[in-house]
């Protein structure tokens, strides 16, 4: 990856994606500046999490571009492509740490398989990450022993092993309380002050969206429908972001007509 | 007739696209096993020997106590058969062959596929619900060669280790059987089963349980990987990988079988 590269560090382009016949993206477009923590919001099934699994390659599009560092990702090599994946850092939803293993285990894991260190300095690096997220004395601890919001802590831990330049966090205060919540709020701060990395949080928590993002994205039904900063968001005037922010429930006003022809098509 | 075409259809696209994914682990599976260590890639052995302990070493117990049982049932049906004809003698050649040439293979592949193959697919199936796969693959690391391999090797050096110990304790029963009921002494039982067995008795056994290996693994890995949804995909998808695997098994046998006696 060429080191003086300008452009946005990923760059969505026009990209529609399937499960079966349901559309779940529907022409994308987005840009992710360098540096920058981009939030995208939305409820669920909106196709967040989609869009941000497709930046890890996890799954494919219909048709369109993803380019990371000005390289479209889709056509490369298996080779190739896990060279550009050593510079990103996922942290999953369900933090999905390796059940079998110690939390060191685990965060030494990429460094061990895809790196020549010796196994001091891998000890070494994987206390540092620990220390990062607060989980200093929890190395021999396994998985199952700790609680979400330190799963959560491990899961970051170990997305930042191989020092990623960019960070992606899959519904990262899901299944957790306000405070555990705020607390991976505030890591997510103290990383994005801490280095210059490009971070992607996909969330539907819009306190924490406020809080941490430089850039918000709003997504309804698999389209983009409004990005900017959180003050242009806060002031849109646009009826579905203003829905989503003021939390009014979907189908408030029905058409009886259009339900009843609902009830009675095949 | 149309509704019958279409499940017709349906189901028939449905199986190609099995096939069509079982063949593309396969193929992965054996690049990383066979073709990437010459590319300085090499097999994580450690978890190859942890998985040959699990799926090995502690079969050894059931897969010996149930062929010893097989032997017993083998000595006492054949002696019931052979002693209309006062041939007793040839029940020591009749459990000997057949524990070698069909049981032993048979009964090890079946017991490891109720214990290891629904391991395997509960294993990789609860990974890939709790993202662990996605995880592996997010950070560059291939999920066929961390997960898939190691079971392959394990099932392809511990099946015929474990054949071997079924046909061993199956002649055994059968030996027990003998000494206690046809008043034949273990020296006896162990010379005749020398004289009845020749070598290709236990090769094709062997052979037999290295395909039988394979299935296993594949049917195994592959239910687990195709695991959708939470718990419950998880537990049809141990289901699954028991009932196809023990089918695919004895189809199996019955193509060996067949050629194996019509290339006698």
């Amino acid at each position: 990856m060429a080191n003086d590269y300008e452009g946005p560090m990923i760059r969505v382009s026009d990209l529609v994606t399937h499960y079966g016949d349901r559309r779940i993206l529907n022409h994308v477009n987005l840009d992710f500046p360098a540096g920058e923590t981009m939030v995208i919001l939305g409820g669920s099934g909106t196709g967040k999490s989609t869009l941000l699994r497709h930046i890890m390659r996890l799954e494919m599009p219909t048709s369109g571009k993803i380019f990371i560092k000005g390289q479209d990702i889709c056509p490369m090599s298996e080779d190739r492509f896990n060279q550009v994946r050593r510079k990103i850092g996922m942290l999953f939803q369900s933090a999905a740490l390796f059940n079998s293993m110690t939390i060191e285990e685990n965060v030494a894991l990429p460094l061990r398989e895809l790196t020549q260190l010796e196994d001091s300095t891998i000890r070494i690096m994987t206390r540092i990450k620990l220390d990062l997220v607060g989980l200093n004395g929890f190395e021999n601890y396994m998985p199952s022993q700790l609680s979400g919001g330190m799963k959560k802590r491990a899961g970051l831990a170990r997305a930042l092993a191989m020092d990623p330049e960019i960070l992606l966090f899959d519904e990262p205060s899901a299944g957790l309380d306000p405070i555990t919540a705020a607390g991976i709020d505030s890591l997510i701060l103290k990383l994005k002050l801490a280095f210059r990395m490009t971070i992607v949080v996909v969330t539907h928590e819009m306190a924490s969206a406020f809080m941490i993002a430089d850039r918000i994205t709003v997504m309804d039904r698999g389209e983009v429908i409004a990005t900017g900063t959180p003050e242009e968001i806060r002031n849109s005037q646009q009826p579905r972001v203003l829905q989503f922010l003021n939390r009014i429930p979907e189908g408030d006003q029905v058409d009886a007509q259009e339900y009843l022809r609902s009830l009675t098509e095949d | 007739m149309t509704a019958v075409l279409a499940f017709l259809g349906r189901n028939t696209l449905g199986f190609f696209r099995y096939l069509g994914g079982i063949y593309d682990l396969s193929a992965k599976a054996a690049y990383w096993a066979f073709v990437a260590p010459f590319k300085g890639r090499y097999v994580k052995w450690g978890n190859a020997i942890h998985q040959m302990v699990a799926a090995g070493v502690d079969s050894i117990p059931i897969v010996s106590l149930i062929s010893l049982f097989i032997g017993i049932v083998l000595g006492l049906q054949g002696a019931y058969q052979l002693a209309k004809f006062g041939a007793t003698y040839f029940v020591t050649a009749l459990v000997g062959v057949s524990m070698t040439r069909e049981l032993g293979p048979l009964i090890t592949a079946i017991v490891i596929a109720g214990r290891s193959g629904s391991a395997f697919a509960a294993e990789l199936g609860t990974m890939k619900v709790s993202e662990e796969i996605d995880a592996l693959e997010a950070m560059g690391l291939d999920s066929v060669r961390y997960l898939v391999v190691p079971k392959y090797l394990a099932m392809l050096v511990m099946m015929p280790c474990l054949t071997l110990i079924s046909d061993l304790a199956g002649i055994l029963g059968g030996a027990l059987f003998e000494m206690a009921q046809l008043d034949k002494t273990f020296a006896m039982c162990l010379s005749a089963t020398q004289d009845a067995l020749v070598m290709r008795d236990i090769t094709t056994g062997l052979i037999k349980s290295l395909v039988f290996g394979l299935i296993i693994t594949k049917i195994g890995c592959y239910e687990g990987f195709s695991v959708r949804g939470g718990a419950e995909g998880v537990g049809k998808a141990t289901t699954s990988s028991v009932v196809i695997s023990i089918f695919l098994i004895i189809l199996a046998d019955v193509i060996f079988t067949a050629i194996f006696y019509f290339t006698n």
